[in-house]
């Protein structure tokens, strides 16, 4: 297992597993698509049939974490081995920020992306888990720039902007993916001399800061997450230039979830084209109640865990 | 010397943009492709990497399952990768419910044959026809051919099982030659689509 950024093999006898382009490259697979967050191996299915690229396996959505409260965990091993068999789509899970036990029970499962969640409650309130230590890849949420860069650094191979789950309100997703998109153009304007003090101020490795000012984009597949309701909002990150989006609590907690489902795929494919968004959105039935972020007191903020 | 040929990239959902960048690189205009009516200006077209259920779910919704289907049949040039490769068989081992194939090379395919993700692998591959050593081969949960027809030409195998294929104006690989720096099964398909025009 390689746990530095890959070498090319030089020979058809060697094979290497686990390699950051394998990781990454993973990631580029699902991208223009939706990843659906699923409690049962039903729900997965429904959620491949719309379309779904992938299915983050979960116990409860982070609707039902809010109004349940206590501790959030990794999800019955149980539960997810039945969403694995049911479906032919790749299984994402969630581990806690910082359990890097439950993330090698994940991994031991045969998941095919690990979510290092901040919807999850944190395990650990200064570090994440070392992601360089995982054959499975990972992605990590990230309100701007310097958290992306920091997860990268840890071995994240996907980044999502957080929003906050389980609202139904997609303010914050906007806020967090342009906060990253402004802070990526900002240093495709500085100078070399000027980088390293912006990698000071990002709190991020040098290099990283160095490769996406030159990239103009993370070295990773960038997605959305937290607070996707509808179509409309999953074109709306799109086009705001999220690679893909996460939907959670959306679907399952909207009154047609085959219909949503469906739909917001729809949408995040043709993202540009108002004709077949405007198509997607009739009759969808009733959309989940959603939460004004504005009365989220401080302390029930998911976006706020991870450092 | 002819113009640089126009070559799609179908672009429903997946990697689309390596491909756009290695196409380019192999001296083609390359565009993405989402409706019927873009194929009418392509002269070749790739079907990336991605969700093989969800790009064959979106062919069909958004009508360009039929449309594709006939151009392939009447000889547009296609180059598949990992999904691309299992949207050209004839045949799917283990097809979800529903989920249907554009053809174009008399071959089944198994999906996920080399495994999950913690079995996706980087590993060169000889390839008949190119030239200067293996490829980088990056295999991502990918699929391996079960089996071709007579017509089918075997490119590349790795560890017993067929990884790369050609049956006249159709090429197709298990691996994403699009994930890395090499361009050289690129510049082979902008060469079968010159010589195709």
């Amino acid at each position: 297992m390689s746990t530095t950024p890959s070498v090319s093999p030089q020979s058809a006898e060697s094979s290497a597993i686990g390699t950051s382009r394998v990781k990454r490259g993973m990631a580029e697979q699902l991208k223009g698509g939706v990843i659906m967050d699923v409690v049962n191996a039903e729900q997965a299915k429904i959620a491949e049939d719309a379309g779904a690229v992938a299915v983050m396996a979960l116990e409860r959505v982070p609707a039902d974490i809010r109004k349940d409260g206590g501790v959030a965990r990794m999800s019955d091993p149980n539960m997810i081995e039945e969403i694995i068999g049911a479906v032919s789509i790749p299984v994402m899970a969630k581990s806690r920020i910082g359990h890097f036990v439950e993330a090698q029970v994940l991994q031991s499962l045969g998941v095919d992306y690990i979510d290092e969640s901040e919807v999850l409650t944190p395990a650990d309130e200064v570090n994440h888990s070392d992601k360089w230590a995982f054959t499975t890849p990972f992605v990590c949420g990230a309100t701007n720039l310097g958290e992306a860069l920091r997860r990268i650094a840890e071995g994240a191979a996907m980044i999502r902007s957080k929003g906050e789950a389980g609202t139904g309100n997609v303010v914050e997703a906007v806020r967090h993916l342009r906060q990253i998109k402004n802070e990526i153009a900002r240093l495709r304007g500085f100078d070399n001399n000027e980088l390293f003090a912006a990698a000071k101020d990002l709190r991020a490795p040098y290099e990283l800061v160095k490769e996406v000012a030159e990239l103009g984009k993370l070295p990773v597949v960038l997605f959305s997450a937290g607070g996707v309701a509808t179509p409309a909002d999953a074109a709306l990150m799109r086009q705001l230039g999220a690679e893909g989006v996460f939907v959670g609590s959306g679907i399952f907690k909207s009154g047609d979830p085959a219909k949503r489902a469906a739909a917001i795929v729809k949408a995040t494919t043709f993202y540009d084209d108002p004709k077949i968004i405007a198509d997607a959105s009739r009759n969808l039935g009733e959309a989940m109640v959603g939460i004004n972020c504005d009365t989220l007191p401080e302390s029930e903020r998911y976006a706020n865990r991870g450092w | 010397m002819n113009p640089s040929p126009v070559i799609g990239v179908l672009a429903l959902q997946g990697d689309v943009r390596e491909h756009l960048i290695a196409l380019a690189a192999a001296d083609a205009v390359a565009r993405p492709v989402r409706r019927p009516e873009e194929l009418a200006e392509i002269d070749g077209l790739v079907i990336p990497g991605g969700e093989s259920t969800t790009i064959s779910k979106l062919a069909d919704l958004f009508g360009m399952a039929e449309p594709l289907r006939e151009r392939i049949a009447a000889g547009l040039p296609v180059y598949g990768t990992c999904a691309g490769l299992i949207m050209l068989a004839e045949k799917i081992l283990d097809p979800r419910s529903g989920q249907e194939t554009f053809g174009g090379i008399d071959m089944i395919v198994r999906r996920n044959a080399f495994g999950r993700q913690n079995e996706s692998f980087e590993a060169g591959v000889t390839v008949a026809g190119i030239e200067d050593g293996p490829v980088e081969g990056v295999f991502i949960r990918a699929p391996w051919v079960e089996s071709v027809g007579a017509e089918v030409e075997i490119l590349a195998e790795h560890e017993g099982h067929v990884v790369a294929v050609r049956q006249g104006r159709a090429l197709a690989t298990s691996f994403h030659p699009e994930l890395t720096g090499d361009h050289r099964i690129h510049a082979l398909f902008v060469d079968m689509v010159r010589a195709a025009r």
